[in-house]
């Protein structure tokens, strides 16, 4: 008298083993397709990777050409858009988090900058094509004017035109709403009972933020910077709108150069038909992955920094 | 703010004083008691439309260590918030009534908080030293407003762990983190924190009920040893303790106060039959 | 001995030279004016795009000497064929379903691993294995975008899809598809995870108690629970993939049809701005102009699954905070 009981539950039980082994295999899936991307793009790129390849300008010889130009590109804009960002986002944060009191006014502006974060990239292309690039057409390119000349490091014009400047500024719009949120995050994590420590010995505001909650929330808000910069440094669309060239011959010089990026280099050679140029891609997505890479491994050194509890 | 006293018909004959002027200390008669370091009257408090302490008169003397009696949840905390207007972080609180610190009065809505807290420190129920070092810790207040010379600095960060009870336990370590100290040490941390301020009063709110039994005598020594210095207010919930360390206890019910006098009197003797249910541990 | 230390700690404390107090409150307001500035500014980001989209859209639909240019044919207009032949089309139809199609051969692919992955994080791994598969998540969410659209170039079109049928082209929306779908694959993961752990431990101990398996307590009790949660992540998730561009400027093709057959190639919203912006097209051509119309409806679509995930996100938030 095998009861129905007993049926049912070895039905469940291998209802139970068979989900997990669903489960164990949605994660593998994750963990193959990075394996087979890296090894796929690592097996077409590796020879083409060199010294050569690393410090030299595009070339329409396959054999002659390099990535000089657009990883000097990808610096600089980089680095543009970390120091434009990077504090803007951290400044927001403070205010929305540590400032402005609950309103509708509040939620409206949180509401704004989720919607920010999921605008698609591209669009914020076309918004930095027409207030960096143009300023919106109020001069036109003929009457521009000018500091410095073409030859000073301070070099600028305005409008500023498809420069490393709009090119780092683009990226900027694009992650601070990455960056706000993230910050936004630090801040939540940090116990109100540190805050008040701080306000009951006669910290101003200010103060209380300066000197407690900032500090405190600076790892977790620099995880998140750092996210937010591999966000950035593989960022195509919206430079392509700006007009990044595709084809330059020289490292930037001041913040005025023409430029062209990393990912934009690997969409230029990844669009040929020519497997020569598909073997170069993969040399420069190599590249692009170790700087990834050495972002992540940042990340998480710096997460388990943060395994340092802020309250006993 | 203050309204005059046709809010309070009766008032405790001991406490019945004219309506604090100003500078309690210059003008108070000579018939009196010690001027009072707190003194309130007809004092209200609400989070938003709940209205959580009623009608308070009280009187807290100097230099002395009085003890905050009551259930949980009848206003304790919030009585003592206002004192150094931490309730200010608060939306939605608000009092009235007459609430002074040495005839300061502690309600006016143009008063500098940021002074009134460098003259009250506050000791909090959860040690909560900042992720600093022990030095950075107690240098954290008398950094805040003034500048001090590095040995000047370095003697207040001493003589303020000395008068915590702290000093030998970590003065070989004082530039490794404060969150490596036991719980006792960090409460003592706390105190000490607030002693370099250079405060004239210090609000304590329940400061042993995270510690373990030993932590908490060393800070009930402490608290008996600072009271000549200091006025000390504590919140607690222990009567033994309230018995051990307050000169004088006020116990509350649910906004209320109850009733209040010397400690012994009030543990003994009670007027009140609520006191003396609470203090023999019948309720509550 | 306490009380001495007590009053030197007290004379120490004067002697120190007080900073100004005029200066502090003129620091205060004018950081809090700074900062509330900067807030401003995501308000007027949004704005600027608005406007700087409908600027441009409008000049677009009022554009001289082309009767083909309405905003009626324009969103029910079945062809888009804005450079070819001597009557040019522009009905948007073609490269929304373009969009549509790659958007939903995505979701396929991610949204139910995604949620697999999120549940054998959240319920199963191991807390070692849990930290390796989030960093293993977090460098696939730095991936470019624009290497996902060369592997699917290179490696899914010739070695996993033509292989099975050699109805594929060297462009095809499923390879595109697949690729979109790798590239949210993480943002589903996470944010669903998220989901899933916001679930009180308290529900799962109930349900434990009450005999449950593992696969009951996770798909009878803490999905559903966290199911506001995983709308949004997908719905977040599915965002990204409408906007995403260089995957499917890569491998989708440059033909804009109206179809839902994922061997062919089709063209996305994103896909046409980038063939008119890295063209040579005229800025005052109506071909130029139809790429800031084309962003607009992009823009409106993304815009609105985005607010609409963000109000589902904080209805769970408050559910349990
Ligand atoms: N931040 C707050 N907002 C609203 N109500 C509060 C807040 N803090 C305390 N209360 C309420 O005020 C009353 C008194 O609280 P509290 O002063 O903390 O009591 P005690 O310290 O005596 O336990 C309680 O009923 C509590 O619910
Ligand atoms: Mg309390």
């Amino acid at each position: 008298m095998m009861s129905g009981r007993a049926i049912a539950t070895s039905r469940r039980l291998l209802k139970n083993r068979l989900f997990l082994y669903g489960c164990l295999a949605g994660t593998s899936i994750a963990i193959l397709v990075l394996c087979v991307l890296m090894i796929s793009i690592a097996i077409e790129g590796w020879s083409s990777v060199s010294w050569h390849f690393l410090d030299s300008f595009a070339s329409r010889k396959p054999a002659q050409a390099g990535i000089k130009a657009p990883l000097m590109g990808s610096v600089w804009v980089c680095v543009i858009c970390a120091l434009v960002a990077i504090p803007m986002g951290i400044g927001t944060a403070i205010y929305l988090e540590e400032f402005a009191k609950h309103s509708r006014i509040k939620r409206l502006i949180q509401l704004n900058i989720s919607n920010l974060s999921g605008v698609p990239s591209i669009v914020y292309g076309i918004l930095a094509l027409a207030a960096f690039v143009r300023f919106f057409g109020i001069s036109s390119s003929d009457d521009h004017w000018s500091i410095g000349d073409s030859e000073s490091f301070f070099y600028l014009h305005f409008p500023f035109g498809p420069s490393v400047l709009a090119g780092g500024l683009t990226l900027a719009l694009v992650i601070l709403p990455i960056m706000i949120i993230a910050s936004q995050e630090a801040f939540r994590s940090v116990p109100q009972s540190l805050r008040q420590g701080a306000l009951a010995l006669g910290s101003t505001q200010w103060q209380v933020i300066w000197r407690v909650s900032l500090p405190a929330a600076l790892p977790t808000i620099m995880t998140g910077a750092i996210l937010a910069m591999s966000r950035a440094i593989g960022e195509a669309a919206p430079l392509l709108v700006i007009g990044g060239f595709l084809l330059v011959f020289h490292t930037p010089t001041n913040l005025m150069s023409d430029f062209t990026v990393l990912p934009l280099q690997i969409f230029n050679w990844a669009g040929r038909p020519q497997g020569e140029f598909h073997k170069l891609a993969a040399a420069a997505i190599l590249v692009q992955l170790v700087v990834l890479l050495v972002f992540n491994s940042a990340a998480i050194i710096l997460r388990h920094k943060l395994q340092k509890p802020l309250q006993s | 703010m203050s309204q005059p006293s046709a809010l309070v018909p009766s008032m405790d004959p001991l406490t019945t004083t004219t309506p604090p002027p100003q500078r309690a200390e210059e003008t108070r008669p000579a018939s009196v008691a010690p001027p009072s370091a707190i003194s309130m009257r007809g004092f209200n408090s609400w989070y938003g439309t709940n209205q959580v302490l009623h009608a308070l008169d009280l009187e807290i003397a100097p230099r002395q260590v009085c003890g905050f009696i009551g259930p949980s949840g009848c206003g304790k905390s919030t009585l003592l918030r206002w004192i150094n207007r931490m309730n200010d972080t608060i939306p939605g609180a608000r009092a009235e009534g007459t609430l002074s610190l040495h005839g300061i009065d502690l309600l006016d809505k143009t008063l500098d908080v940021v002074d009134l807290r460098r003259r009250v420190g506050m000791v909090f129920q959860k040690p909560n030293p900042f992720p600093k070092s022990i030095f950075d810790n107690v240098a954290f207040g008398p950094r805040l407003h003034r500048v001090y010379s590095r040995t000047d600095l370095e003697e207040l960060v001493e003589q303020s762990l000395r008068a915590s009870a702290l000093w030998n336990e970590v003065k070989d370590r004082l530039d490794s983190s404060a969150l490596g100290l036991s719980g006792g040490q960090q409460q003592r941390l706390c105190i000490a924190r607030a002693v370099a301020i250079g405060p004239e009063m210090l609000l304590m709110d329940e400061p042993c009920s995270a510690l373990d039994p030993r932590s908490t005598a060393s800070i009930e020594e402490l608290i008996r040893e600072l009271r000549a210095s200091y006025t000390i207010v504590i919140v607690t919930h222990n009567m033994q303790q309230a018995s051990r360390v307050s000169d004088a206890t006020a116990f509350f019910y649910e906004g209320r106060l109850i009733e209040s006098g010397p400690t012994d009197i009030l543990f003994t003797n009670p007027k009140n039959r609520q006191t003396e249910d609470y203090v023999s541990g019948r309720f509550g | 001995m306490i009380a001495v230390a007590a009053r030197n700690a007290a004379d120490i404390a004067e002697r120190g030279t007080p900073c100004s107090l005029r200066m502090r409150a003129w620091f205060e307001g004018s950081i809090k004016a700074l900062l509330w500035s900067l807030t401003c500014f995501t308000v007027v980001t949004t704005a600027a795009i608005i406007s700087v989209l409908a600027y441009e859209t409008y000049g677009f639909f009022t554009i001289q000497n082309h009767p083909e240019v309405s905003v009626w044919s324009f969103f029910v207009g079945t062809e888009w064929s804005p450079l070819l032949g001597a009557q040019p089309m522009f009905g948007v139809l073609p490269l929304v379903a373009g969009t549509l199609l790659v958007t939903t051969i995505a979701g396929i692919v991610a949204l139910p691993i995604g949620l697999m992955t999120a549940v054998y994080l959240s319920e199963y791994a191991p807390a070692r294995r849990r930290t390796v598969l989030k960093a293993v998540l977090e460098i696939l969410a730095g991936v470019p975008t624009v290497v996902y659209g060369f592997f699917a170039l290179t490696f899914i079109t010739p070695y996993l899809l033509q292989p099975l049928s050699n109805s594929f082209g060297a462009y095809n929306a499923m390879s595109a598809g697949i690729a979109v779908g790798i590239m949210i694959l993480p943002i589903v993961c996470s944010l669903c995870e998220d989901a899933l752990r916001a679930v009180p431990q308290s529900l799962r101990d109930g349900a434990y108690a009450l005999g449950s398996t593992k696969f009951d307590v996770s798909a009878k009790v803490v999905v559903p629970a966290g199911l506001s949660g995983v709308i949004a992540a997908f719905l977040l998730a599915l965002t990204r993939a409408i906007g995403e561009t260089m995957i499917v400027a890569l491998a989708a093709g440059g033909l804009a049809q109206l179809t839902a057959n994922p061997t062919a190639q089709v063209q996305t919203m994103t896909a046409y701005m980038v063939q008119i912006f890295l063209g040579d097209a005229p800025a005052a051509g109506i071909e130029y102009k139809s790429s800031y119309a084309v962003a607009f409806t992009l823009f409106l679509i993304t815009f609105f699954l985005t607010w609409i995930g963000a109000l589902v996100l904080r209805r769970y938030r408050e559910e349990y905070e």
